[in-house]
This record gives C-alpha cells, structure tokens and sequence, in this order.
C-alpha cells in the first residue's frame, strides 16, 4: 500500500447560493483546490462525487460536476454515506491510489439543497432512516432521532439543554470568524434556550441549517507528491463502520457505535494511543449535525469518558487552547451542513490548519501535526473518522 | 424566494418561469415538471403482521435455528443465515427506553397535532419505536408503557402505539 496525501482543498462559501447551480459550484471549489495543489486538471485520473440529492434536480452529479470542471472523459462514480458522502469519498480517493490504480484522484462534494423548499428537505431527511418502520407511520424527523439519543444522554448522565447551547454559541463563535460559514453571528445561551423547540429537548439553535455549498480535495500518491514537490498532509488512518438502519435496534442511545468502531480503527491504523488521542492532536472536526452530536462524539473519539462529554462542553475544553480544540470552521451547525459536500469540507479545514494557512484567530497552534475529522451519516448509520498527518510516518494498514 | 414572476424586459410579451431572490436578487428558474412520488412497498412475505394488527396483536418473528428475534419482522435471520422464522406475539408492555416530540412536522404529518415518538425495549428482548399516546409531561425514562394497536385517525388504519 503507497502512501497518499491531500495536496490541494478548497470549499465555498456555505449557505443559500442562489447564485450558483451544482456545476457552478463545483466548478468554484475545484478551482481553488486545483490552483492550491498546482496542477493541471488533466492529471487527474479519476473523480469520486458525493452528493446525496433528492430535493436537487440533477440525477447523475458525477457526470454533470466532472463536464463542468472539464475533466471528461476520466472516470467518475457519484457516492452516497448520507451525511459522510463526503468522507466515503475520502476514503474510495485514498484506496484507490494507495492500490497503486491512479497518482491523483479528485474527491468533490456538492450539495443543492436550496433547489427545494425547506418542507420539502425536511420530509427528505426524515425519510433517511428505515423508512417503512420509521417514517411511514410515525413520522420522525432528523432532529427527532437526534432528540432520542439527547432524552437518553440526559436521564442517564444529567445532560442539560444549557449545556447543549453551549456548544451552539463554541460552533456560532468561530463561524464569526470564518468567511465561509453560514452562519457568522454570535449566539448567547440566552437566545439558544429562547429558540422554538424542532423536536424536544432539541431547539432551532441546537440544529444545523440547509445548506447549498461543495468541497473538493485533490489526493495524490506519495511518488506524486515526491516528483512535484507538493506541500501535502497525509492520511494516516481512515475507520469506518455502519449502524443498524433502524434507531431501534441501537445497544443503547447514549452513543453512537459505529463511531466508536470506527475512531479505534483509524487510531490503531494512524498509531495513536486510543486511552488519550487527545494528546496526540492538535485540531478536530466533528460531525455537529445537531448540538447533541458534538457531545456524543467526544465520548465515541475518545476524548472523554462515556457520559463525560458534558465536562468538556462546561469547561470549555474545546475551544482552542482547551483540552482539544473542536470545530474551529464553526462546524456543521455554523458553517453549514451542505450534506455530500460536508465531509470534504472538514479535510479542507484540516490540511489548511495543519499547514497553518488558516492564520488569524482561528488558527489551531500546530506542535503534533496532526487533525482528525469525524463525519457522521445518518444517525450513526455510516461513521468515518480520518487521520491527517503532517508526518508521512509508518503505516500500520 | 418569491413566486413573482419576472417580466421578459419587453421584448416579448410571454413572461418566463423567473424568479428573483429578494435578499440577494439572484436569478433562479422554477421548475415546471411537478413530480408525486408514491410507493408501492413489498409486505408479502411478512403478511401475517398485518394479519395480527387486524386480531389487536404485534408480532415480531424469531429465528427457530439460532433464537434471534426481529422487530420489525423479518422473514429471514441475519445472524445465522436460516430462511425459516417463527411468528411471535410481542407482550403488552416495555420499558420507555427514550422518547422524543416532533415539533416541527414533515409535510406528509402537518395534518396531526404534534406527537411523541418512543422507543420501548420488549421483555422479548427487542426494542419497539411509536407514538406514544397520552401526556407527554407524565413520562419519564425507565417508566412502563402499554404495547397496543390501535386506528389511526384521520385516515382510520390500524397501526401498533406506546401508551401510558
């Protein structure tokens, strides 16, 4: 297996881009990934496109994204993991040239969510769970199978909605400061405990928005990388998992499964001690699809102790300069949630922290060199969680 | 968006399907190919879970090779690979294992009142996602909740709820 390395990564602004279609936006991030990179369009060898879909209007995105950016007739696949679309990605990327079948692969995400009114999104995400049993008769929306697993956290750990605003006003925080996001203003615990309730416990402002946007990464293989001398992070582990399709049939919903396979996996395959990973990176990007998430997720990675997510919200643990800064774009919940283009999204944050072109405020001080991403489909029905790595290092694969 | 259509500027006099953004007055066309989508979803091979609803009964099945019981019914076990189930009648009550309400609804369930969907764990060892019918101030994690079918109102078909 060779090593691979992001080269080159870029997303557009997130939000309502009424401005542009599918290809246009596709066309805007993989110009400044491809300018980044330094590299000509036709030495990529093959394109992985992930886009969910549905409420958009094009059917087969691969095609109509690798036309657009001019890079026919090279092979395309358009690939579906819900909301770690993007991650899958990653992830088909990455293996295939590690396998040795191409030098440079491009993975782009794009999402139009905003090509269909926000009823009629929010009737297609409820949908994505096992919908004959889940949906048909009784309804259940995204951020109610979220809200399942936040009444079961807060009986059993004493979780309050207090806290979860807390974590809404660390992701408005820096979406301050992020050009890119889709939300750039301040939120106080007060306004997010005075928001309306979407799906109780949960508020408007424990919810990420609908969001039009793409993301594209150009990986490369580590002779690439050698021969043009590229700047490169490189991903040291991808885990993956899948859950069962019906939340029912969960162990338990005080954490997500799936992604706690999926963390131990990418952090025995990057070398990193799965007791304190913490200690060992500078920077992580988790799926905050909704404010309950981020806490779920600091227990499944490993950062805290099961049930002990809260302390690190209280604390404010993971603001930089914390325990492990998280989420330092605003996350999914500020800067967006374009749903294919989300997990491309966080490795372009990653590798620009990691080679510290972020700068200003936001900047995450880089002493290991090392980030992680946690991209989350579904509720806990796929689980990717990458390693990018400054240090090409020894792979465990 | 506003459905205001936008005027061709004079030159003819049909208008276009145009419409201007008012925050940003980007230009988007709307789209003139309605599509409903209705499925028709396979329950064959699961008939006699319907069959119970009408007798007031929740089966789940259970694999007589290996013991693994599925809720919602399966007619095959993914555990051990057997074609064959059993049909079983789940008990009338379970434990509350989370619930949560649906304030903000899909179009498709506008026409309800906002409801409470639980999940209830079996003493057969599954676990049984529904409405929970009844006040939802009075439920508490861990508390009992009835299993039982019930008619779905408006439109009157029987479907399987938590009650208190």
């Amino acid at each position: 297996m060779r090593a691979v390395g992001v080269i080159g990564a870029s997303y557009t602004r997130f939000g309502e881009r009424f401005d542009s279609s599918m290809s246009e936006l596709s066309w805007e991030a993989f110009k400044g990934a491809i300018s980044e990179a330094n590299i000509d369009s036709r030495e990529i060898d093959y394109s992985v496109i992930s886009n969910m879909g549905g409420w958009s209007s094009e059917s087969l995105p691969a095609v109509i994204v690798s036309e657009s950016l001019g890079i026919n007739p090279k092979g395309s696949v358009r690939v579906e993991a819900a909301c770690a679309s993007g991650s899958s990605a990653i992830k088909l990327a990455h293996d295939i040239i590690s396998s040795g079948q191409a030098e440079v692969v491009l993975a782009l995400g794009v999402e139009k969510m905003k090509e269909s009114p926000n009823q009629t999104v929010i009737e297609y995400i409820g949908r994505a769970g096992n919908y004959m049993w889940e949906f048909e008769n009784f309804g259940l929306t995204f951020p109610g199978y979220y809200a399942l697993y936040a009444t079961a956290y807060m009986s059993k750990f004493g979780l309050k909605e207090e806290d979860l605003c807390k974590v809404t006003v660390k992701n408005h925080y820096y979406g301050s400061l992020n050009e890119k996001a889709q939300f750039r203003n301040i939120v106080t615990v007060e306004k997010c405990m005075s928001s309306p309730y979407i799906a109780w416990p949960l508020k408007l402002y424990d919810c990420s928005p609908i969001t039009d946007g793409a993301a594209a990464v150009i990986l490369a293989s580590d002779d690439y990388i050698r021969k043009h001398g590229s700047e490169a992070a490189w991903i040291s582990g991808i885990g993956y998992a899948t859950g069962s399709a019906n939340l029912s049939r969960r162990n338990d919903f005080l954490g997500l499964d799936a992604a706690r396979d999926a963390a131990h996996q990418a952090y025995l395959r990057a070398g990193i001690d799965p007791e304190n990973p913490a200690a060992q990176l500078d920077i992580a990007e988790v799926h905050d699809c909704f404010t309950i998430a981020e806490v779920l997720a600091y227990d499944d990675l490993g950062f805290s102790k099961r049930g002990e997510g809260i302390r690190l919200v209280r604390e404010g643990q993971t603001y930089k300069g914390g325990k492990i800064p998280v989420n330092l774009d605003g996350g999914l919940k500020a800067k967006g949630h374009p749903i294919g283009a989300t997990g491309e999204s966080m490795i372009a944050e990653l590798y620009h922290q990691l080679l510290q072109r972020v700068g200003g405020e936001r900047q995450a001080d880089i002493r290991k060199g090392r980030g992680l991403a946690h991209n989350v489909g579904g509720t806990g029905h796929y689980a990717y969680v990458t390693v990018l790595s400054l240090d090409k290092g020894d792979r465990n694969d | 968006m506003t459905d205001k259509l936008k005027e061709n500027d004079g030159t003819s006099k049909d208008s276009m399907p145009l419409i201007i953004d008012p925050k940003t007055s980007a230009l988007s066309w709307l789209d003139q190919r309605e599509l409903k989508v209705r499925y028709i979803i396979s329950v064959e091979r699961i008939r006699k879970f319907y069959d119970g609803l009408s007798e007031g009964k929740v089966y789940a099945t259970k694999c007589p090779r290996c013991g693994e019981v599925y809720f919602p019914p399966q007619s095959h076990c993914s555990r051990c690979g057997s074609d064959e189930v059993q049909w079983i009648e789940l008990s009338d009550e379970g434990e509350l294992l989370t619930y949560t309400i649906i304030n903000m609804k899909p179009p498709s369930f506008s026409h309800y009142p906002d409801y409470t969907v639980g999940i209830a764990r079996m003493p057969e060892g599954v676990n049984v996602l529904a409405w929970i019918d009844g006040d939802p101030r009075k439920l508490r994690v861990g508390m009992k909740v009835k299993l039982r079918v019930k008619r779905r109102k408006p439109e009157g078909y029987l479907v399987y709820e938590l009650g208190l």
